[in-house]
């Protein structure tokens, strides 16, 4: 167990969609320097999660504190500093499709520093060295792969060196080759520059093989909480057949429905 | 019977609810301006694709309103024997009305629909999100820039178009109808008059430039972030724009010129 506080921490967490209650009564610790996963099925409000952290959505009751400071009470100025020092990776990129990959990376440089442009040119090269895609600085993004368009987006949320970065899905709709690559590059930049990392995800394989802890949520709440050993050997029905990916157990096959039977003998709806 | 009323208000009440949202992101645009002033350069290049790609569309149709506005203009005037007047009739269509609201309705259809197509499909792709949690405000970086180039360049792209379709006046009425050109000229510069007639066309222009370009940046902003939210909203800028320029047109004309 670290001694440090933990840099992101969440209490009593709820949030809802209309009628429908994403979050009811979360805790989570994120502890400095490690990779921390949360998984959980698709619609758990994963990617909500991550929006609540950074400050683009407010919870209905709870708090959000990283590094001390409680997200939601701050003013916006206040809030748009912290921001700089959180990067966040979302799913499809969000690279801005009229720059070029250098200058997607250069943008929150030239935004929030007065650096000259000889400077902003080495560390915009450096960063694009670090995801290996120096040599397609001068592409638009349209011609980037899937892939390469998240390692992109990568380098330029760690362009202002933050103290955390947020992965939105790194891994979807890869295939192995970049999903490898991508997961590496979690893990080596988290250790080698000192950050903490949050791993929004549901494949289970990439997530475990590079997490220090991981959260399982489900329902809107954290059903399981360890380390990827710990949770394949959990006693917890749902959390195993998360882990292993099994189609029928706590978590059903099918959504909610009367049954066949019922359903096709029944005149309702038949013209 | 309940049904129908209790959809008829959640509609309203939706409506109200989005033009509350508007305005609030109206007065956001404004104050971005705050932050517009030290870097010019996103004004520029704003004025460039708003404004300057829509000179094409603005020069032809203007010609062509102009020689029409001839034609027709002779048609009647020569009915009087009062031909030489051409070019006060034409001038003064271009400048009081058609030229304000028929660059509207071009600009509408023309940067309007792309700017929500651009603004909306920068939602649906999460940049606007990633702005954000660059800690940099789309509003005042995106919106702002965009809302004062359309506000410049409508009473340009409108002088453009008077212009232009006087000069097509000219062609038709001097060129192929015979009407004296010495009068065409004079009697337009005796009877045009700059408070009464051009500054009310710029001020018409104004407001058009306003109302249309904040319609294409809400509605853009505003977006159901899909496909499908995104093309309604690409065809909501241009019919609103539309009956917002011809509407605000009458009331206006009827403000200047009532008495």
């Amino acid at each position: 167990m670290s001694i440090d506080p933990p840099l992101i921490k969440i209490r009593d967490l709820h949030f809802s969609r209309g009628d429908r209650v994403i979050f009811d009564g979360v805790d989570i610790d994120i502890p400095r320097g490690k990779v921390t996963a949360i998984m959980g099925p698709s619609g758990t409000g994963k990617t909500t999660l991550l929006k609540l952290i950074g400050g683009q959505l407010r919870p209905s009751q709870g708090t959000i504190e990283v590094d001390g400071l409680n997200v939601h009470a701050l003013s916006r100025k206040a809030l748009f500093k912290l921001r700089m020092r959180m990067g966040m990776l979302f799913q499809t990129g969000a690279l801005l499709t009229d720059l070029t990959v250098y200058d997607n990376v250069a943008y929150p440089l030239r935004e929030h520093t007065d650096l000259p442009e000889s400077m902003i040119r080495r560390l915009v090269l450096m960063k694009l060295e670090a995801v290996g895609l120096r040599g397609a600085r001068d592409l638009l993004p349209s011609a980037l792969s899937g892939g390469m368009a998240r390692r992109v987006a990568l380098a330029r949320a760690i362009s202002l060196d933050p103290m955390m970065v947020m992965y939105d899905e790194p891994f979807t709709g890869q295939d192995p080759i970049s999903m490898g690559v991508l997961a590496q590059l979690v893990r080596r930049l988290n250790d080698a520059v000192g950050l903490t990392s949050i791993l929004v995800s549901h494949d289970v394989e990439e997530t475990s093989a590079i997490s220090d802890l991981v959260y399982v949520i489900n329902g809107g709440k954290v059903i399981e909480q360890g380390t990827p050993g710990e949770l394949a050997n959990s006693s917890s029905a749902s959390v195993r057949q998360f882990m292993s990916g099994l189609p029928d157990g706590p978590v059903g096959f099918h959504y909610d429905a009367p049954t066949l039977d019922e359903d096709l003998l029944s005149m309702r709806g038949a013209s | 019977m309940l049904d129908v009323l209790a959809s008829f208000g959640r509609k309203g009440l939706e409506a109200f609810e989005r033009l509350g949202r508007g305005h609030l992101l109206f007065l956001q645009i404004l104050a971005g301006i705050t932050s517009l002033l030290p870097r010019p350069g996103l004004l520029v290049a704003q004025l460039h694709s708003i404004g300057v790609r829509t000179i094409t569309i603005i020069v032809v149709s203007g010609l062509f309103v102009g020689m029409v506005l001839s034609l027709q203009g002779y048609y009647v005037l020569s009915q009087f024997a009062a031909e030489d007047s051409l070019g006060v009739m034409v001038a003064a269509s271009l400048v009081r009305e058609l030229g304000p609201v028929v660059t509207a309705l071009l600009f509408a259809g023309r940067a309007g629909s792309a700017l929500t197509a651009e603004i909306g499909l920068m939602k649906a792709t999460e940049q606007l999100s990633g702005l954000e949690m660059m800690a940099v405000d789309p509003v005042r970086r995106i919106l702002t820039p965009r809302f004062f180039a359309g506000f410049i360049s409508m009473p340009l792209l409108a002088a453009l178009f008077s212009a232009v379709g006087v000069i097509g006046g000219y062609f038709v009425g001097v060129g192929l109808l015979g009407v004296d050109e010495g009068a065409f000229w004079s009697q337009m510069q005796a009877k045009i008059d700059w408070d009464g007639d051009v500054i009310n066309g710029v001020i018409k222009s104004l407001v058009f430039g306003v109302i249309c370009t904040w319609i294409a940046l809400f509605q853009g902003y505003d977006t159901l972030p899909t496909s499908t939210g995104v093309s309604r909203s690409t065809t909501r800028t241009v019919v609103h724009s539309a009956l917002a320029v011809l509407v605000l047109d009458f009331v206006l004309t009827a403000l200047m010129f009532g008495d």
